[in-house]
């Protein structure tokens, strides 16, 4: 169970958003500027609320009022951003066991090959970022954040950097992700389309305040 | 001309171990420095960015002169290292080196400095939230990047280093043997009736050193470009 109760002055707007979720995919949908970013980057800990509270399970990440701010690094909440972020000074094979060498992790094989083989990027093994698609660079950071076994997967836009061909590539693998990976997520995106594909519980932001809390059906109709 | 003597071997390979003990111990501090002029603003940074480029701009005399102040035997520092830890730099090599390092450390910090702050800070975020602590992100992720600039800048320092002459000469005199670098070495040599072909001899074999540390670096960071990105 995620739930956010958080307040930050970002620029000339200030973001108010309160909601829990405890579905498997949670889709943060919103114009770009609503807000939608700022959260995730508060849930996984890189900037911290004026004020409230961010909690995952009963483990409080996020407390104003008792000054509780939990470093990213501790909080085991993966994050695969808009433009991948891989290492570019390391090759595919690294970037997918840095999470493991950092948490001090033994090796799963079995885990490892799962992932791996669920996101198609076992040829990429030698490869370096350079040498990679876009769609490729996605797949890779999808799996790097998966194999630092996070309690939640935050995806910022995953499909926000590629043409359309591309999107059309990676949306079966999140599925795929979320359907047998079973590690619970929460799906940034402005394409009403993909979030009623990928989403369990959608909440819909408008300018840093929560407007609609709910199912799939709360999305604007796809014209 | 003839070949080299064994007083200029001897102050050729003291310069080449002066300036490399120097290069080797000012790093360290030179990328602890400039990792926190690149990553943070505190309270005299302003004031501490100015000290680090000082010597580049006195006349290095003062430095030599303010060197063997402090580090000279009855120097504050330099009387108590003696009586503590034992370590004299007043007219010994080690104190040719202290110099040469305060002298090229501006020249070392600032390309290492540079790259430090070019170093994309999402990376850095990104290997936060795969669980690695701040000292490791900056170990696997900044230091890495950065490593042009710090081959470039331990480059530059150690050419600094060769050639330094003012302020070695001011704090531990020219004694040969023990700190009489080539600088100094063709310094007494133009003081000296028949010193001249000894001097050019010497002049030589700077301009080869500081040839040859110029293209190492080229192509050490060539290298190190290339196998960061991944071509």
């Amino acid at each position: 169970m995620l739930s956010v109760d958080i307040e930050k002055q970002l620029g000339d707007f200030k973001l108010e958003a309160s909601f829990t979720s405890d579905g498997l995919v949670t889709g943060l949908f919103g114009n770009s500027g609503a807000g939608k970013t700022s959260i995730i980057n508060m849930i996984a800990g890189l900037t911290a609320p004026d004020r409230g509270h961010i909690s995952l399970d009963n483990d409080v990440l996020d407390d104003h009022a008792s000054g509780v701010h939990v470093p990213p690094h501790r909080r085991r909440i993966g994050y695969v951003f808009q433009d991948a972020r891989l290492f570019p000074h390391l090759s595919v094979r690294q970037n997918l066991d840095y999470g493991r060498r950092m948490n001090g992790f033994a090796h799963d094989v079995a885990a490892e090959k799962r992932t791996i083989d669920l996101l198609d990027i076992g040829h990429l093994s030698n490869r370096r970022p350079a040498q990679l698609s876009g769609g490729e660079r996605q797949r890779v950071a999808l799996g790097r954040a998966l194999l630092a076994k996070p309690r939640l997967l935050l995806l910022d836009e995953p499909l926000g950097s590629l043409d359309e061909e591309r999107k059309a590539e990676i949306l079966p693998y999140l599925i795929r992700l979320r359907d047998e990976a079973s590690v619970p997520m929460v799906f940034v995106s402005h394409d009403p389309a993909e979030m009623r594909r990928l989403a369990t519980n959608v909440v819909i932001l408008k300018r840093g305040k929560v407007v609609a809390f709910g199912g799939t059906d709360v999305l604007p109709a796809v014209l | 001309m003839s070949a080299i003597s064994p007083e200029e071997w001897t102050a050729i390979l003291l310069s080449l171990r002066v300036a490399a003990i120097a290069t080797l111990v000012a790093t360290p501090l030179g990328i602890a420095v400039a990792w926190l002029l690149a990553r943070f603003d505190f309270w005299g940074k302003a004031a501490l960015d100015a000290m680090i480029y000082l010597p580049l701009v006195l006349p290095p005399v003062v430095t030599g002169y303010l060197l063997l102040l402090t580090f000279g035997r009855k120097g504050l520092v330099g009387a108590w290292l003696a009586d503590t830890l034992g370590i004299v730099f007043a007219f010994r090599w080690t104190g040719a080196a202290l110099a040469c390092g305060v002298m090229s450390f501006p020249l070392l910090v600032r390309p290492i400095r540079l790259s430090i702050e070019a170093v994309d800070r999402r990376l850095e975020q990104a290997a936060s939230t795969l669980g690695a602590a701040p000292w490791r992100v900056f170990l696997t992720v900044t230091l890495p990047l950065a490593l042009p600039g710090i081959l470039a800048g331990m480059v530059l320092g150690f050419a600094k280093a060769i050639g330094e002459f003012g302020a070695t000469i001011t704090f531990v005199s020219n004694i040969p043997g023990e700190t009489q670098t080539i600088s100094a070495a063709i310094y007494s040599l133009t003081q000296t009736p028949d010193g001249d072909s000894a001097a050019l001899r010497l002049v030589i074999v700077s301009i080869a050193i500081a040839m040859v540390a110029l293209i190492a670096s080229e192509i050490l960071a060539r290298r190190a470009t290339a196998r960061l990105h991944g071509y």
